[in-house]
């Protein structure tokens, strides 16, 4: 901004006395000042959080390098640290989240972007955000007592009868594992495919949806073949950003899982994620290399969801106009 | 501007919720550490916050593993803990942690299985067995020779343990460490081990909440919390081969033998005792840890005070929930010990 | 008709429904969830929940006063954080910056936006706890603070885009110098925007369990002051929900609902009065 070399300020008609200080700091350079701090704040706080990440988890770096990522062992009494169950399970339970959230979300998108009435769209898009806001502890709590006997006692053994010749659906049925974390997340991250879904499906010009109706297709194949296919770029950045959410979470798959750091074939066993292993044993590891090792699972953590985030941003903005504001807060 | 009526509205409500519990005069202690003892010590720390009102000693159950970390670094007051501090962690403290036992408790076997009422017998290679991931049915030989007459199911056991660093674990793993050679040398004795095969719940609280809510599960856990949830615990076979039930005469009985040659920082191991035919294999003593040094006057006075009245008036309300008294020769050194705070 | 325009026109139905079906399935869940919260928590709410103190451990007649006020007073805290750093920041973002910085510091906000809320309570862990050798309500505050900067940064940042530049231009025309325009006519215009986003970021922390674990730990009685540890809702919820005491559960159940209820209640009044609804609009 320029301010003209001579034109009147407000401070001449106010009649208070200026100093030369003033002119060196004045009010707009001070405000500009102030909210640079504040943006600055941010980096800031950003960047120590990354510090504290790397050095923090410093010991353990140097002691397992590249090997921590193959080991499966997790002993804290032998000082032996891999993280590999972890990645596991945070990898498994988001995959299972995925398979389950990606088709409803996207089924539940198109039908609000193509189908419903204007008003039915806005009503059931403002319910689903409220199933966004839904805390993760609160997803928990019901996981817990409602969804977990429900696995052991009717999901679970439904599965092994029907499909019970696959390796992953096999073994005891404990109610708890894999595959109920996978459920509670799925639940959890369906609002944040169908809003995005549904906004890109929205971005994808009339005259599309109008050319292939034109030509004689139904209402369906107009979908399915021209507006999903016009929007689908924006489709996986939804899912990456879901997928971002899902390996995030803690305290709902914390309850759920099982808290058993294996790596098993079967959905129905109990495993263990970053996040859960992070809220679990965070308070009381004792011994600098336990710390150092959970910590650098923080940091893998922390590089997965930067890395998913950002390429879920970089495909949303590059399909819709608004691209930020299409994201549920 | 709206937006700076809201935030003061938020610093309203901050300096509301600030003031209106004002520190002024009151002696404000956190500690954190085992779940093992945690309804004894709430019970305790709220029986003597009504006694002495303007003392408030917070603590919070997380699991042995946790009270020894926080207090190394210096996060609490101080711990407590059921698995002794080992020489390295003692190391890492910047004083001199001591040691004061403050009840004797249990380590029992608990299970659920709906279909059998009769209290079903343990012998420690069948829970070796058990959590080695060795005996996986519940009506495997080693089982059914111990319990003639009882219809065990053939359902899978469902094995809990600990998730978090926890003493429960360390009683629990030091006895199966004595009676087993192979547990011995392939998981061994600590807060936190690599377990074969189970579930994870976090606190005694978590173990216990997943047994009682899973059919067929077993896991450790402290005697109260099996009483106090009716979870049905089975009984042990003692070195001198009595199955035994945990309660406070066989627990007191487990401490009997140690109680005149207790080692001065008072660390000692009181499972599998030899000799005793009415003793409880799986008992131990848990400890507050407390250091040595405070630089606060207040605090020390109020953390010695407590711990005095903690031997005395605070020992009859052990057996009501189920945890045994400190034998007298113990309460006596550790009177003695209380000096050594400064 | 032939035969293969009938399969079309079956599979065309067939397939609409199946997508209303998912969308009625996304749905009905939220339903689902605040049915069963009322159904289990509402029996249990009374005045001693809302009053009590924790029981002893075993023990029944316990309430959860000390979470209530605990969660307010961690809620005040992370307001008093991260909103004035949020909205002058997103001032800086809309009215100040060139290209460069504001690119980064949008890119960092959304960065920190995404990391997930457990690793922030490690960091809120050593940055403040370890120093200060205490769990404490600041600490808590801060970890949940840290969590409300970015969406307020952008929140701001966008609605004060929105503000048309005619605004701007005749706050200029009168002689207002920058700051003044700011102050007094682009963040009034903006002001019920950003207050959405404000009150929408807190309505989200104030679920927040994982940054709580290690910051703000828990207490068993009040909390004075800041500089302690303190109770709050969703940390006992948890808590309570994986301990085995029957009591434990129901008041489980019933601050799951007080916590729900407040978050839902906030989102919708938020979303519908504030804004109008005009953010669902189908174009």
């Amino acid at each position: 901004m320029a301010t003209t070399p001579n034109a009147a300020t407000p401070e001449d008609f106010a009649g208070s006395s200026r100093t030369s200080l003033r002119h060196t700091f004045g009010a707009d350079e001070v405000a500009h000042l102030i909210t640079m701090i504040a943006a600055a704040t941010l980096l800031l706080i950003t960047v120590l959080l990354v510090y504290q990440l790397w050095v923090l988890s410093a010991e353990s770096r140097a002691k397992f390098g590249w090997s921590f990522f193959v080991t499966q062992t997790w002993d804290p009494v032998s000082g032996d640290f891999g993280a590999l169950p972890f990645v596991y399970g945070t990898l498994v339970t988001s995959a299972i989240a995925l398979v389950i959230a990606v088709p409803l979300g996207v089924g539940g998108a198109i039908f609000l972007a193509e189908l419903a009435p204007p008003k039915i769209s806005s009503y059931l898009t403002f319910v689903s955000d409220l199933l966004a806001a839904v805390p993760s502890v609160i997803y928990g709590l019901l996981g817990v007592f409602l969804l977990v006997p429900i696995m052991r006692t009717t999901v679970q053994p439904a599965l092994k009868a029907t499909l019970g010749f696959l390796p992953l659906f096999q073994g005891p049925s404990y109610g708890i594992g894999f595959l109920t974390a996978g459920i509670v997340l799925a639940i959890m991250i369906v609002p944040f495919v169908l809003s995005v879904s549904r906004e890109v499906l929205m971005a994808v010009p009339r005259d599309q949806r109008e050319a292939a109706l034109g030509l004689g297709a139904t209402k369906w194949e107009s979908t399915w073949k021209v507006v999903v296919p016009a929007a689908r770029i924006g489709i996986f950045g939804s899912v990456f950003l879901a997928m971002a959410r899902a390996l995030g979470e803690t305290m709902a798959v914390t309850m759920v899982i099982g808290n058993n750091p294996k790596i098993a074939a079967s959905l129905f066993s109990p495993g263990y994620s970053i996040a859960s292993v992070l809220a679990n044993e965070f308070s009381e590891a004792t011994g600098n290399l336990y710390l150092s090792a959970l910590i650098e699972l923080g940091l893998v953590l922390f590089l997965l969801t930067f890395i998913l985030n950002g390429l879920a941003r970089l495909l949303i903005v590059l399909t819709t106009s608004r691209g930020s504001g299409v994201l549920p807060s | 501007m709206r937006i700076v009526k809201v935030l003061c509205v938020f610093a309203v409500l901050l300096a509301l919720g600030t003031v209106a519990i004002a520190e002024g005069g009151q002696v404000l202690l956190n500690a954190a550490g085992a779940t093992f003892p945690y309804p004894m010590y709430s019970k305790w720390f709220d029986v003597y916050r009504q006694s002495h009102p303007n003392v408030q000693i917070n603590y919070q159950s997380i699991g042995s593993g946790g009270g020894i970390r926080q207090l190394i670094d210096k996060t609490v007051d101080f711990g407590a803990s059921d698995g002794p501090m080992t020489d390295d962690q003692l190391k890492q403290a910047s004083v001199p942690i001591l040691h004061f036992p403050t009840v004797l408790g249990a380590d029992v076997p608990s299970y659920n299985l709906k279909g059998v009422t009769a209290e079903l017998n343990f012998t420690p290679e069948a829970l070796a067995g058990i959590f080695l991931g060795k005996i996986t049915k519940w009506n495997d030989p080693a089982l059914v020779s111990a319990n003639p007459g009882v219809n065990l199911p053939k359902d899978d056991i469902v094995v809990v343990h600990r998730s978090d660093g926890s003493g429960t674990t360390y009683i629990f793993t030091d006895y199966l460490s004595k009676i087993s050679p192979e547990w011995n040398t392939k998981v061994g004795k600590a807060t936190s081990v690599n377990w074969p095969v189970g579930l994870g719940g976090k606190g005694n609280e978590g173990v216990a909440g997943l047994v009682e809510q899973t059919p067929g599960a077993m896991g450790y856990i402290e005697l109260i919390y099996a009483v106090q949830n009716h979870i049905a615990y089975g009984k042990v076979k003692n070195q001198a081969g009595v199955f035994v039930k945990a309660d406070l005469a066989s627990v007191s009985a487990a401490a009997a033998a140690v109680a005149k040659t207790m080692p001065a920082d008072f660390r000692v191991s009181i499972t599998d005792p030899a000799g005793n035919k009415a003793a409880y294999p799986i008992a131990s003593f848990t400890w507050l840890l407390i250091p040595s040094k405070f630089t606060d006057a207040t605090k020390r006075e109020t953390v010695k005070d407590f711990l005095k009245w903690m031997m005395t008036d605070g020992q009859s309300y052990c057996e009501a929930l189920s945890y045994a008294k400190l034998p007298k020769d113990v309460v006596t050194k550790e009177m003695k010990a209380i000096a050594s705070i400064q | 008709m032939s035969a293969r325009l009938i399969w079309r026109k079956s599979l065309n139905v067939f397939m609409l429904s199946m997508t209303g079906l998912c969308a009625l399935i996304t749905v009905s869940a939220l339903f689902f969830i605040l049915g069963y919260l009322v159904y289990n928590g509402g029996k249990d709410l009374s005045w001693n929940f809302f009053t009590k103190l924790p029981a002893p451990v075993g023990e029944t007649g316990g309430g959860m006063a000390n979470a209530i006020i605990g969660s307010l007073k961690l809620l005040g805290l992370a307001a008093l954080m991260g909103v004035p750093i949020g909205l002058l920041g997103g001032v800086y973002l809309a009215e100040f910056g060139g290209k460069t910085i504001p690119f980064i510091v949008r890119y960092t906000a959304d960065l920190l936006n995404g990391v997930p809320s457990i690793v922030i309570g490690i960091f809120a862990y050593a940055l403040v706890v370890m120093p200060m050798h205490h769990f404490s309500t600041l600490a808590g505050g801060f970890a949940l603070g840290i969590m409300v900067i970015p969406t307020v940064i952008r929140n701001t940042e966008s609605f004060l885009r929105d503000v048309p530049r005619t605004m701007r231009e005749g706050a200029f025309a009168l002689g207002a110098n920058k700051w003044r325009m700011i102050a007094t006519v682009v963040l009034p215009a903006a002001s019920r925007g950003i207050l959405t986003g404000v009150l929408l970021a807190l309505a989200r922390v104030a679920g927040e369990t994982a940054p709580l674990l290690f910051t703000a730990f828990g207490n068993r009685f009040w909390s004075p002051g800041l500089n302690q540890p303190t109770s709050s809702l969703p940390v006992v919820i948890y808590t309570y929900a994986t301990g085995p005491y029957e009591d434990w559960h129901q008041q489980a159940w019933a601050a799951g609902l007080v916590l729900l209820g407040l978050v839902l209640l906030t989102n919708i009044l938020v979303r519908v009065f504030l804004t109008g609804g005009s953010a669902y609009e189908r174009t």
